[in-house]
């Protein structure tokens, strides 16, 4: 850039300063509506990233990267004209020439200011603060800071006890650190949980081994004698840690205000009306660097609404009216921190007046929930829940909405009696009830949407934007979305069909409890009627996965889809493919030449596939028994490619043959393909294994993936690749082979317990209430005390494994039903191949009446 | 007038609530066996018109809106076993009436 930037055209200059999540969001509010055609917008920023989403950074440390976090690539700002500049600090405001000066020296004119410069993490002036392996918690730069330190040491301190103090000694946990809290006011989360909350979460949090310091004055840090620091406290007591992070608070980032002289608040802050206009009127404050009404908001929600406030007033004139204004916001939070749920709502302190409280406090499962009502009984007008968050919901709307309490108020923090139902039915939420804050989605705007078209939660988020922000209010919207399609009349029956009315895992369940064998015994016992191609073939996997019977028994044939009763893959034409199992994708020669033997005996077109195997087509129905005698006599088993199963478990060749494999990924990927091979689950699945985090085998992308470190093993779950590309979730890190195995029996033995038909493991953890960390303290801390019998299950299945094909061709009855016909030895004059590339292809109908034109 | 009845084939060539596929007068029919239904065995066309392949017989056999249908292997699309209608578009397959007698299967063939 030059010092004399102009522009060709006259459009007013529009300046963004500061480019984090509330800066992004006031450009998005400006594009949505049009402002880039009136303005000319240019938006700096100091960091070396564009927006990233700060509120999930701690993922950055939990498997995500920079990328995942992006807020956009850019895409969004070059499409609509935005000019963009990372790494470009501004330092100075000439609000007399109107010009800006950024710190490489260049200056640049504007007509609109917009100052979205958020907050800086203060760090308490103790003697030593500025030591090295002292950090904050802010920036994807900060983290980068702390893993590396990370590393090198093993005792971690978080000073600041408070939200984000709290996450990050979750961070530091993580890491592998031996972590403490250390808070100098007289409990945890001062700001939002009262004392006895406070006291709830110190000890819930002390038991999983992170040590809480409260009422704690750090005096001076200095070197330390087993660790890098000794911490000294105000009581003559000391901490000695490694490394230590600050997290004490944050203040607004006002310095440009300050230097060009904006109205600034006594503690900070840059001063805005409800416009978000600053005391200079060509200048707008938004986010966490704005002050309204002398209150700082550190949420994002506020921020969104701030953005959008200034961005409607900028654009009056286009839109004919000065659009929403900014009038505080609401800093209810809920959130989990170190596994515990912690929520407040409102007035959590209880200081309105003459306002009551009832609490409800259980020191067995250790959770403690207060409410604040009004003088009458009759609103709510506060809340504080620490262990059990499901309460919260329902709370925040009666607050929020100001709706009236019910007659035993109290039972809306008491546990559920019977089967009794507390929560407040979205039923009785009124339209204007706000939905997702983030996005500041009301249940109007959510029932718009519905009867507009979007019929589902995936569309309605899609169209409102509902749940994309911290996403805390999901399981919400799936209930408002549910209900509005109740009432317009669509049916959202969770029944498989109208045989069954019933879940998958319902039945499932009832399979396993009633120890039912068949169909016909189940339909007769909860069904009705005489099943479909939906009941059928989902029964007919339950029962092979909870007795993994042979699948063409005959009282299993008439439950299966064509490819599972032909064990095969249907084609177009009506032939089959045929895919034999290569595990791990490794083959010697000898077997090589067998598949092309075969496949040249029979004429069928050949390709490698995706999974690393080898695809045969075209085969007919009577040729399938055929071809598999002399594969199985081969040494082939079934590749089960027709089959909701397991299909490959990719790998690369690992440190048996790769200079940089850590692990012998292919030998851990033919014993896991070996292992799983049996197992019938809701929808197919695929795993991956990679022999160090090059992830040559693209681990990430599957269900199950498992790359080697020089700890172990890491195990991602949950990704998928497809129509809506998944990366996996990291479950755990370094394992040894034994606790691998053992986490993956246990993770796709729930998913096939608990699953929908047909739904892919990525669908199903979504669906799990509280989703990743729910299925960790399932399968890792054994939460509901299923693991033995989960293990047990995947064993019986791994024990009672048979080659399908193998049982065929023992069994005459089922070879039986491979002929084409049952009255003529003759082929189906429909399959004709024409060659293309030196292999046969179907013919198109187009070239089936040329043929049949000239042999006639 | 009696019926022109068929012998297609035996009762044990059929599967028991499933299809196969014979030919009659050079044309693909897809036969059922569903022992549950009053009528025993079907007979409609081979040929799927929306797949445009001969697979009917090889789709699973359901009972919706109170009649038995097969569900084509390719889309989907039901045809009503005793019509030959389709539940979905408008079209159809063609039906033979067809009996079990004596562990024999006839169809009507004219
Ligand atoms: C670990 C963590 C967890 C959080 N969790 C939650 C949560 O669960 N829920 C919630 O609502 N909120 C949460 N927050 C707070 C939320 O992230 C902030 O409210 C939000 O990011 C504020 O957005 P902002 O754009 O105002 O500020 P920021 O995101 O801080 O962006 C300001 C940007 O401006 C840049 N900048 C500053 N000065 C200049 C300058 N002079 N020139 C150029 N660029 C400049 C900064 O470098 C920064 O990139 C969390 C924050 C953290 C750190
Ligand atoms: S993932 Fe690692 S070990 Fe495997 S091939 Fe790639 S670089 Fe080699």
């Amino acid at each position: 850039m030059t010092s004399t930037v102009s522009f060709l055209t006259t459009k007013p200059h529009l300046i963004v300063i500061g480019n984090g999540m509330v800066g992004h969001h006031f450009v998005e509010q400006m594009i949505a509506q049009g402002g880039h055609e009136e303005f000319n917008i240019t938006v700096f920023g100091e960091e070396p990233y564009l927006a990233y989403d700060r509120v999930h950074l701690s993922e950055y440390f939990t498997g995500k990267g920079a990328a995942d976090l992006a807020m956009t690539d850019g895409s969004l700002y070059n499409e609509h004209g935005v000019r963009y500049f990372t790494n470009s600090l501004v330092t100075e405001i000439d609000r007399a020439a109107k010009q800006l000066l950024l710190q490489n020296g260049d200056s640049l004119s504007y007509e609109k200011l917009v100052l979205a410069t958020g907050s800086y993490p203060f760090v308490p002036p103790i003697p030593g603060h500025n030591r090295e392996n002292t950090f904050v918690y802010r920036t994807l730069d900060d983290l980068d800071a702390i893993r590396a330190c990370a590393k090198q040491v093993t005792r971690g301190t978080v000073v600041g006890g408070g939200l984000l103090g709290l996450e990050a000694a979750n961070a530091l946990k993580n890491l592998g650190l031996e972590t403490s809290v250390v808070e100098f006011a007289p409990r945890l989360m001062p700001v939002q949980l009262d004392e006895k909350g406070g006291s709830v979460l110190k000890e819930m949090i002390e038991g999983l081994d992170v040590k809480v310091y409260t009422d704690t004055a750090t005096k001076e840090i200095v070197d330390g004698e087993s660790a890098f620091h000794r911490m000294n406290f105000a009581d003559g007591s000391h901490l000695e840690t490694d490394l230590i992070l600050f997290s004490a608070g944050i203040r607004p980032q006002d310095a440009l205000a300050h230097q060009s002289g904006l109205t600034v608040g006594e503690r900070g802050g840059i001063c805005v009306n409800n416009h978000c206009q600053t005391s200079d009127e060509d200048i707008y404050a938004i986010g966490e660097c704005a002050l309204w009404n002398n209150r700082i908001f550190g949420l994002v929600a506020p921020g969104y609404a701030m953005a959008k406030s200034a961005a409607g007033h900028l654009l009056a004139h286009l839109l004919g009216n000065a659009g929403v204004t900014f009038t505080g916001a609401d800093m209810s939070t809920k959130l989990k921190l170190l596994g515990c749920d912690v929520g407040s709502v409102g007035d959590a302190h209880a200081q309105s007046q003459g306002c009551k409280v009832f609490v409800y406090q259980d020191e067995i499962s250790q959770s403690y929930r207060k409410m604040v009502v009004s003088e009458d009984g009759k609103k709510l007008l506060g809340a504080v829940l620490v262990g059990d968050n499901s309460y919260y919901d329902t709370l925040l709307q009666y607050y929020l909405n100001a709706i009236d309490l019910p007659e035993q108020a109290q039972a809306l923090i008491l546990p559920a009696m019977g089967d009794a139902p507390v929560g407040l039915g979205v039923d009785a939420l009124p339209a204007t009830a706000s939905i997702c804050s983030c996005h500041n989605v009301s249940k109007q705007d959510i029932s718009d949407a519905v009867c507009s078209g979007a019929l589902s939660v995936g569309d309605v988020k899609g169209v409102t934007k509902a749940a994309t922000g911290c996403g805390g209010c999901a399981a919400l919207l799936k209930k408002v979305v549910d209900n509005e399609l109740l009432a317009l009349g669509v049916e959202v029956s969770t029944d498989i069909c109208e045989h069954f009315a019933y879940t998958r895992q319902d039945l499932y369940n009832l399979v396993k409890i009633g120890e039912i064998k068949t169909f016909n015994e189940l339909l007769k016992t909860h069904g009705k009627g005489h099943g479909c191609e939906i009941c059928k073939p989902a029964v007919g996997s339950i029962l092979a996965s909870v007795w993994n019977d042979y699948v063409l028994k005959k009282e299993h044939i008439s439950l299966q889809d064509t490819n599972d009763r032909f064990l095969a893959n249907m084609q177009k034409d009506g032939t089959y493919s045929i895919v034999p199992r290569i595990p791990g994708g490794e083959i010697t020669p000898d077997r090589l030449i067998v598949l092309g033997e075969v496949a040249k005996e029979y004429s069928l077109y050949t390709k490698i596939t995706g999974g690393q195997r080898i695809d045969l087509f075209g085969a007919t129905l009577p040729q399938l028994p055929e071809i598999w005698e002399k594969l199985i006599a081969a040494g082939f088993e079934t590749g089960q490619a027709y089959g909701k199963s397991l299909r490959t478990v990719k790998s690369c060749v690992g440190s048996t043959w790769c200079r940089y494999g850590v692990n012998d990924s292919m030998k851990m990927a033919i014993d896991l393909e070996n292992r799983y091979k049996g197992l019938r689950s809701p929808h197919k699945i695929k795993f991956a294994v990679s022999g160090c985090t090059r992830e040559c085998a693209e681990a990430q992308s599957k269900d199950i993936g498992v790359i080697a470190t020089e700890g172990g093993w890491n195990l991602y779950v949950c990704g998928n690749g497809g129509m809506k590309p998944r990366h996996g979730d990291l479950f755990a890190k370094d394992l040894d082979d034994e606790t691998l195995v053992k986490y993956i029996d246990r993770v796709l033995m729930f998913y096939t317990k608990t699953a929908d038909r047909l739904q892919r493991t990525s669908v199903w953890m979504d669906g799990l209430e509280g989703g990743l960390d729910y299925l960790k303290d399932v399968v890792i801390h054994d939460k509901l005390g299923l693991c033995g019998e989960l293990e047990a299950r995947m064993q019986h299945v791994v024990d009672t494994f048979q080659c399908e094909w193998k049982t065929t061709l023992e069994d005459p009855e089922a070879l039986k039903t491979f002929r084409q016909f049952v009255n003529y030895e003759g082929s189906d004059n429909n399959v004709v191949f024409v060659e293309e590339r030196d292999q046969m292809r179907p013919a198109t109908e187009l070239e089936k009446q040329q043929l049949i034109a000239k042999v006639g | 007038m009696t019926m022109p009845w068929k012998l297609i084939c035996k009762k044990e060539d059929l599967v028991e609530g499933a299809g196969v596929a014979a030919i009659v007068n050079g044309e693909q029919v897809a036969i059922f066996y569903v022992p549950e239904s009053d009528n025993q065995v079907f007979a409609i066309g081979n040929w799927d018109p929306v797949g445009k392949a001969n697979v009917l017989s090889r789709g699973l056999v359901a009972h919706l809106q109170e009649q038995w249908v097969v569900a084509s292997p390719l889309y989907k699309q039901h045809f009503v076993l005793a019509s030959g209608q389709c539940l979905e578009e408008d079209i159809s397959v063609p039906h033979w009436l067809a009996k079990l007698e004596g562990g024999e299967v006839f169809i009507a063939v004219n």
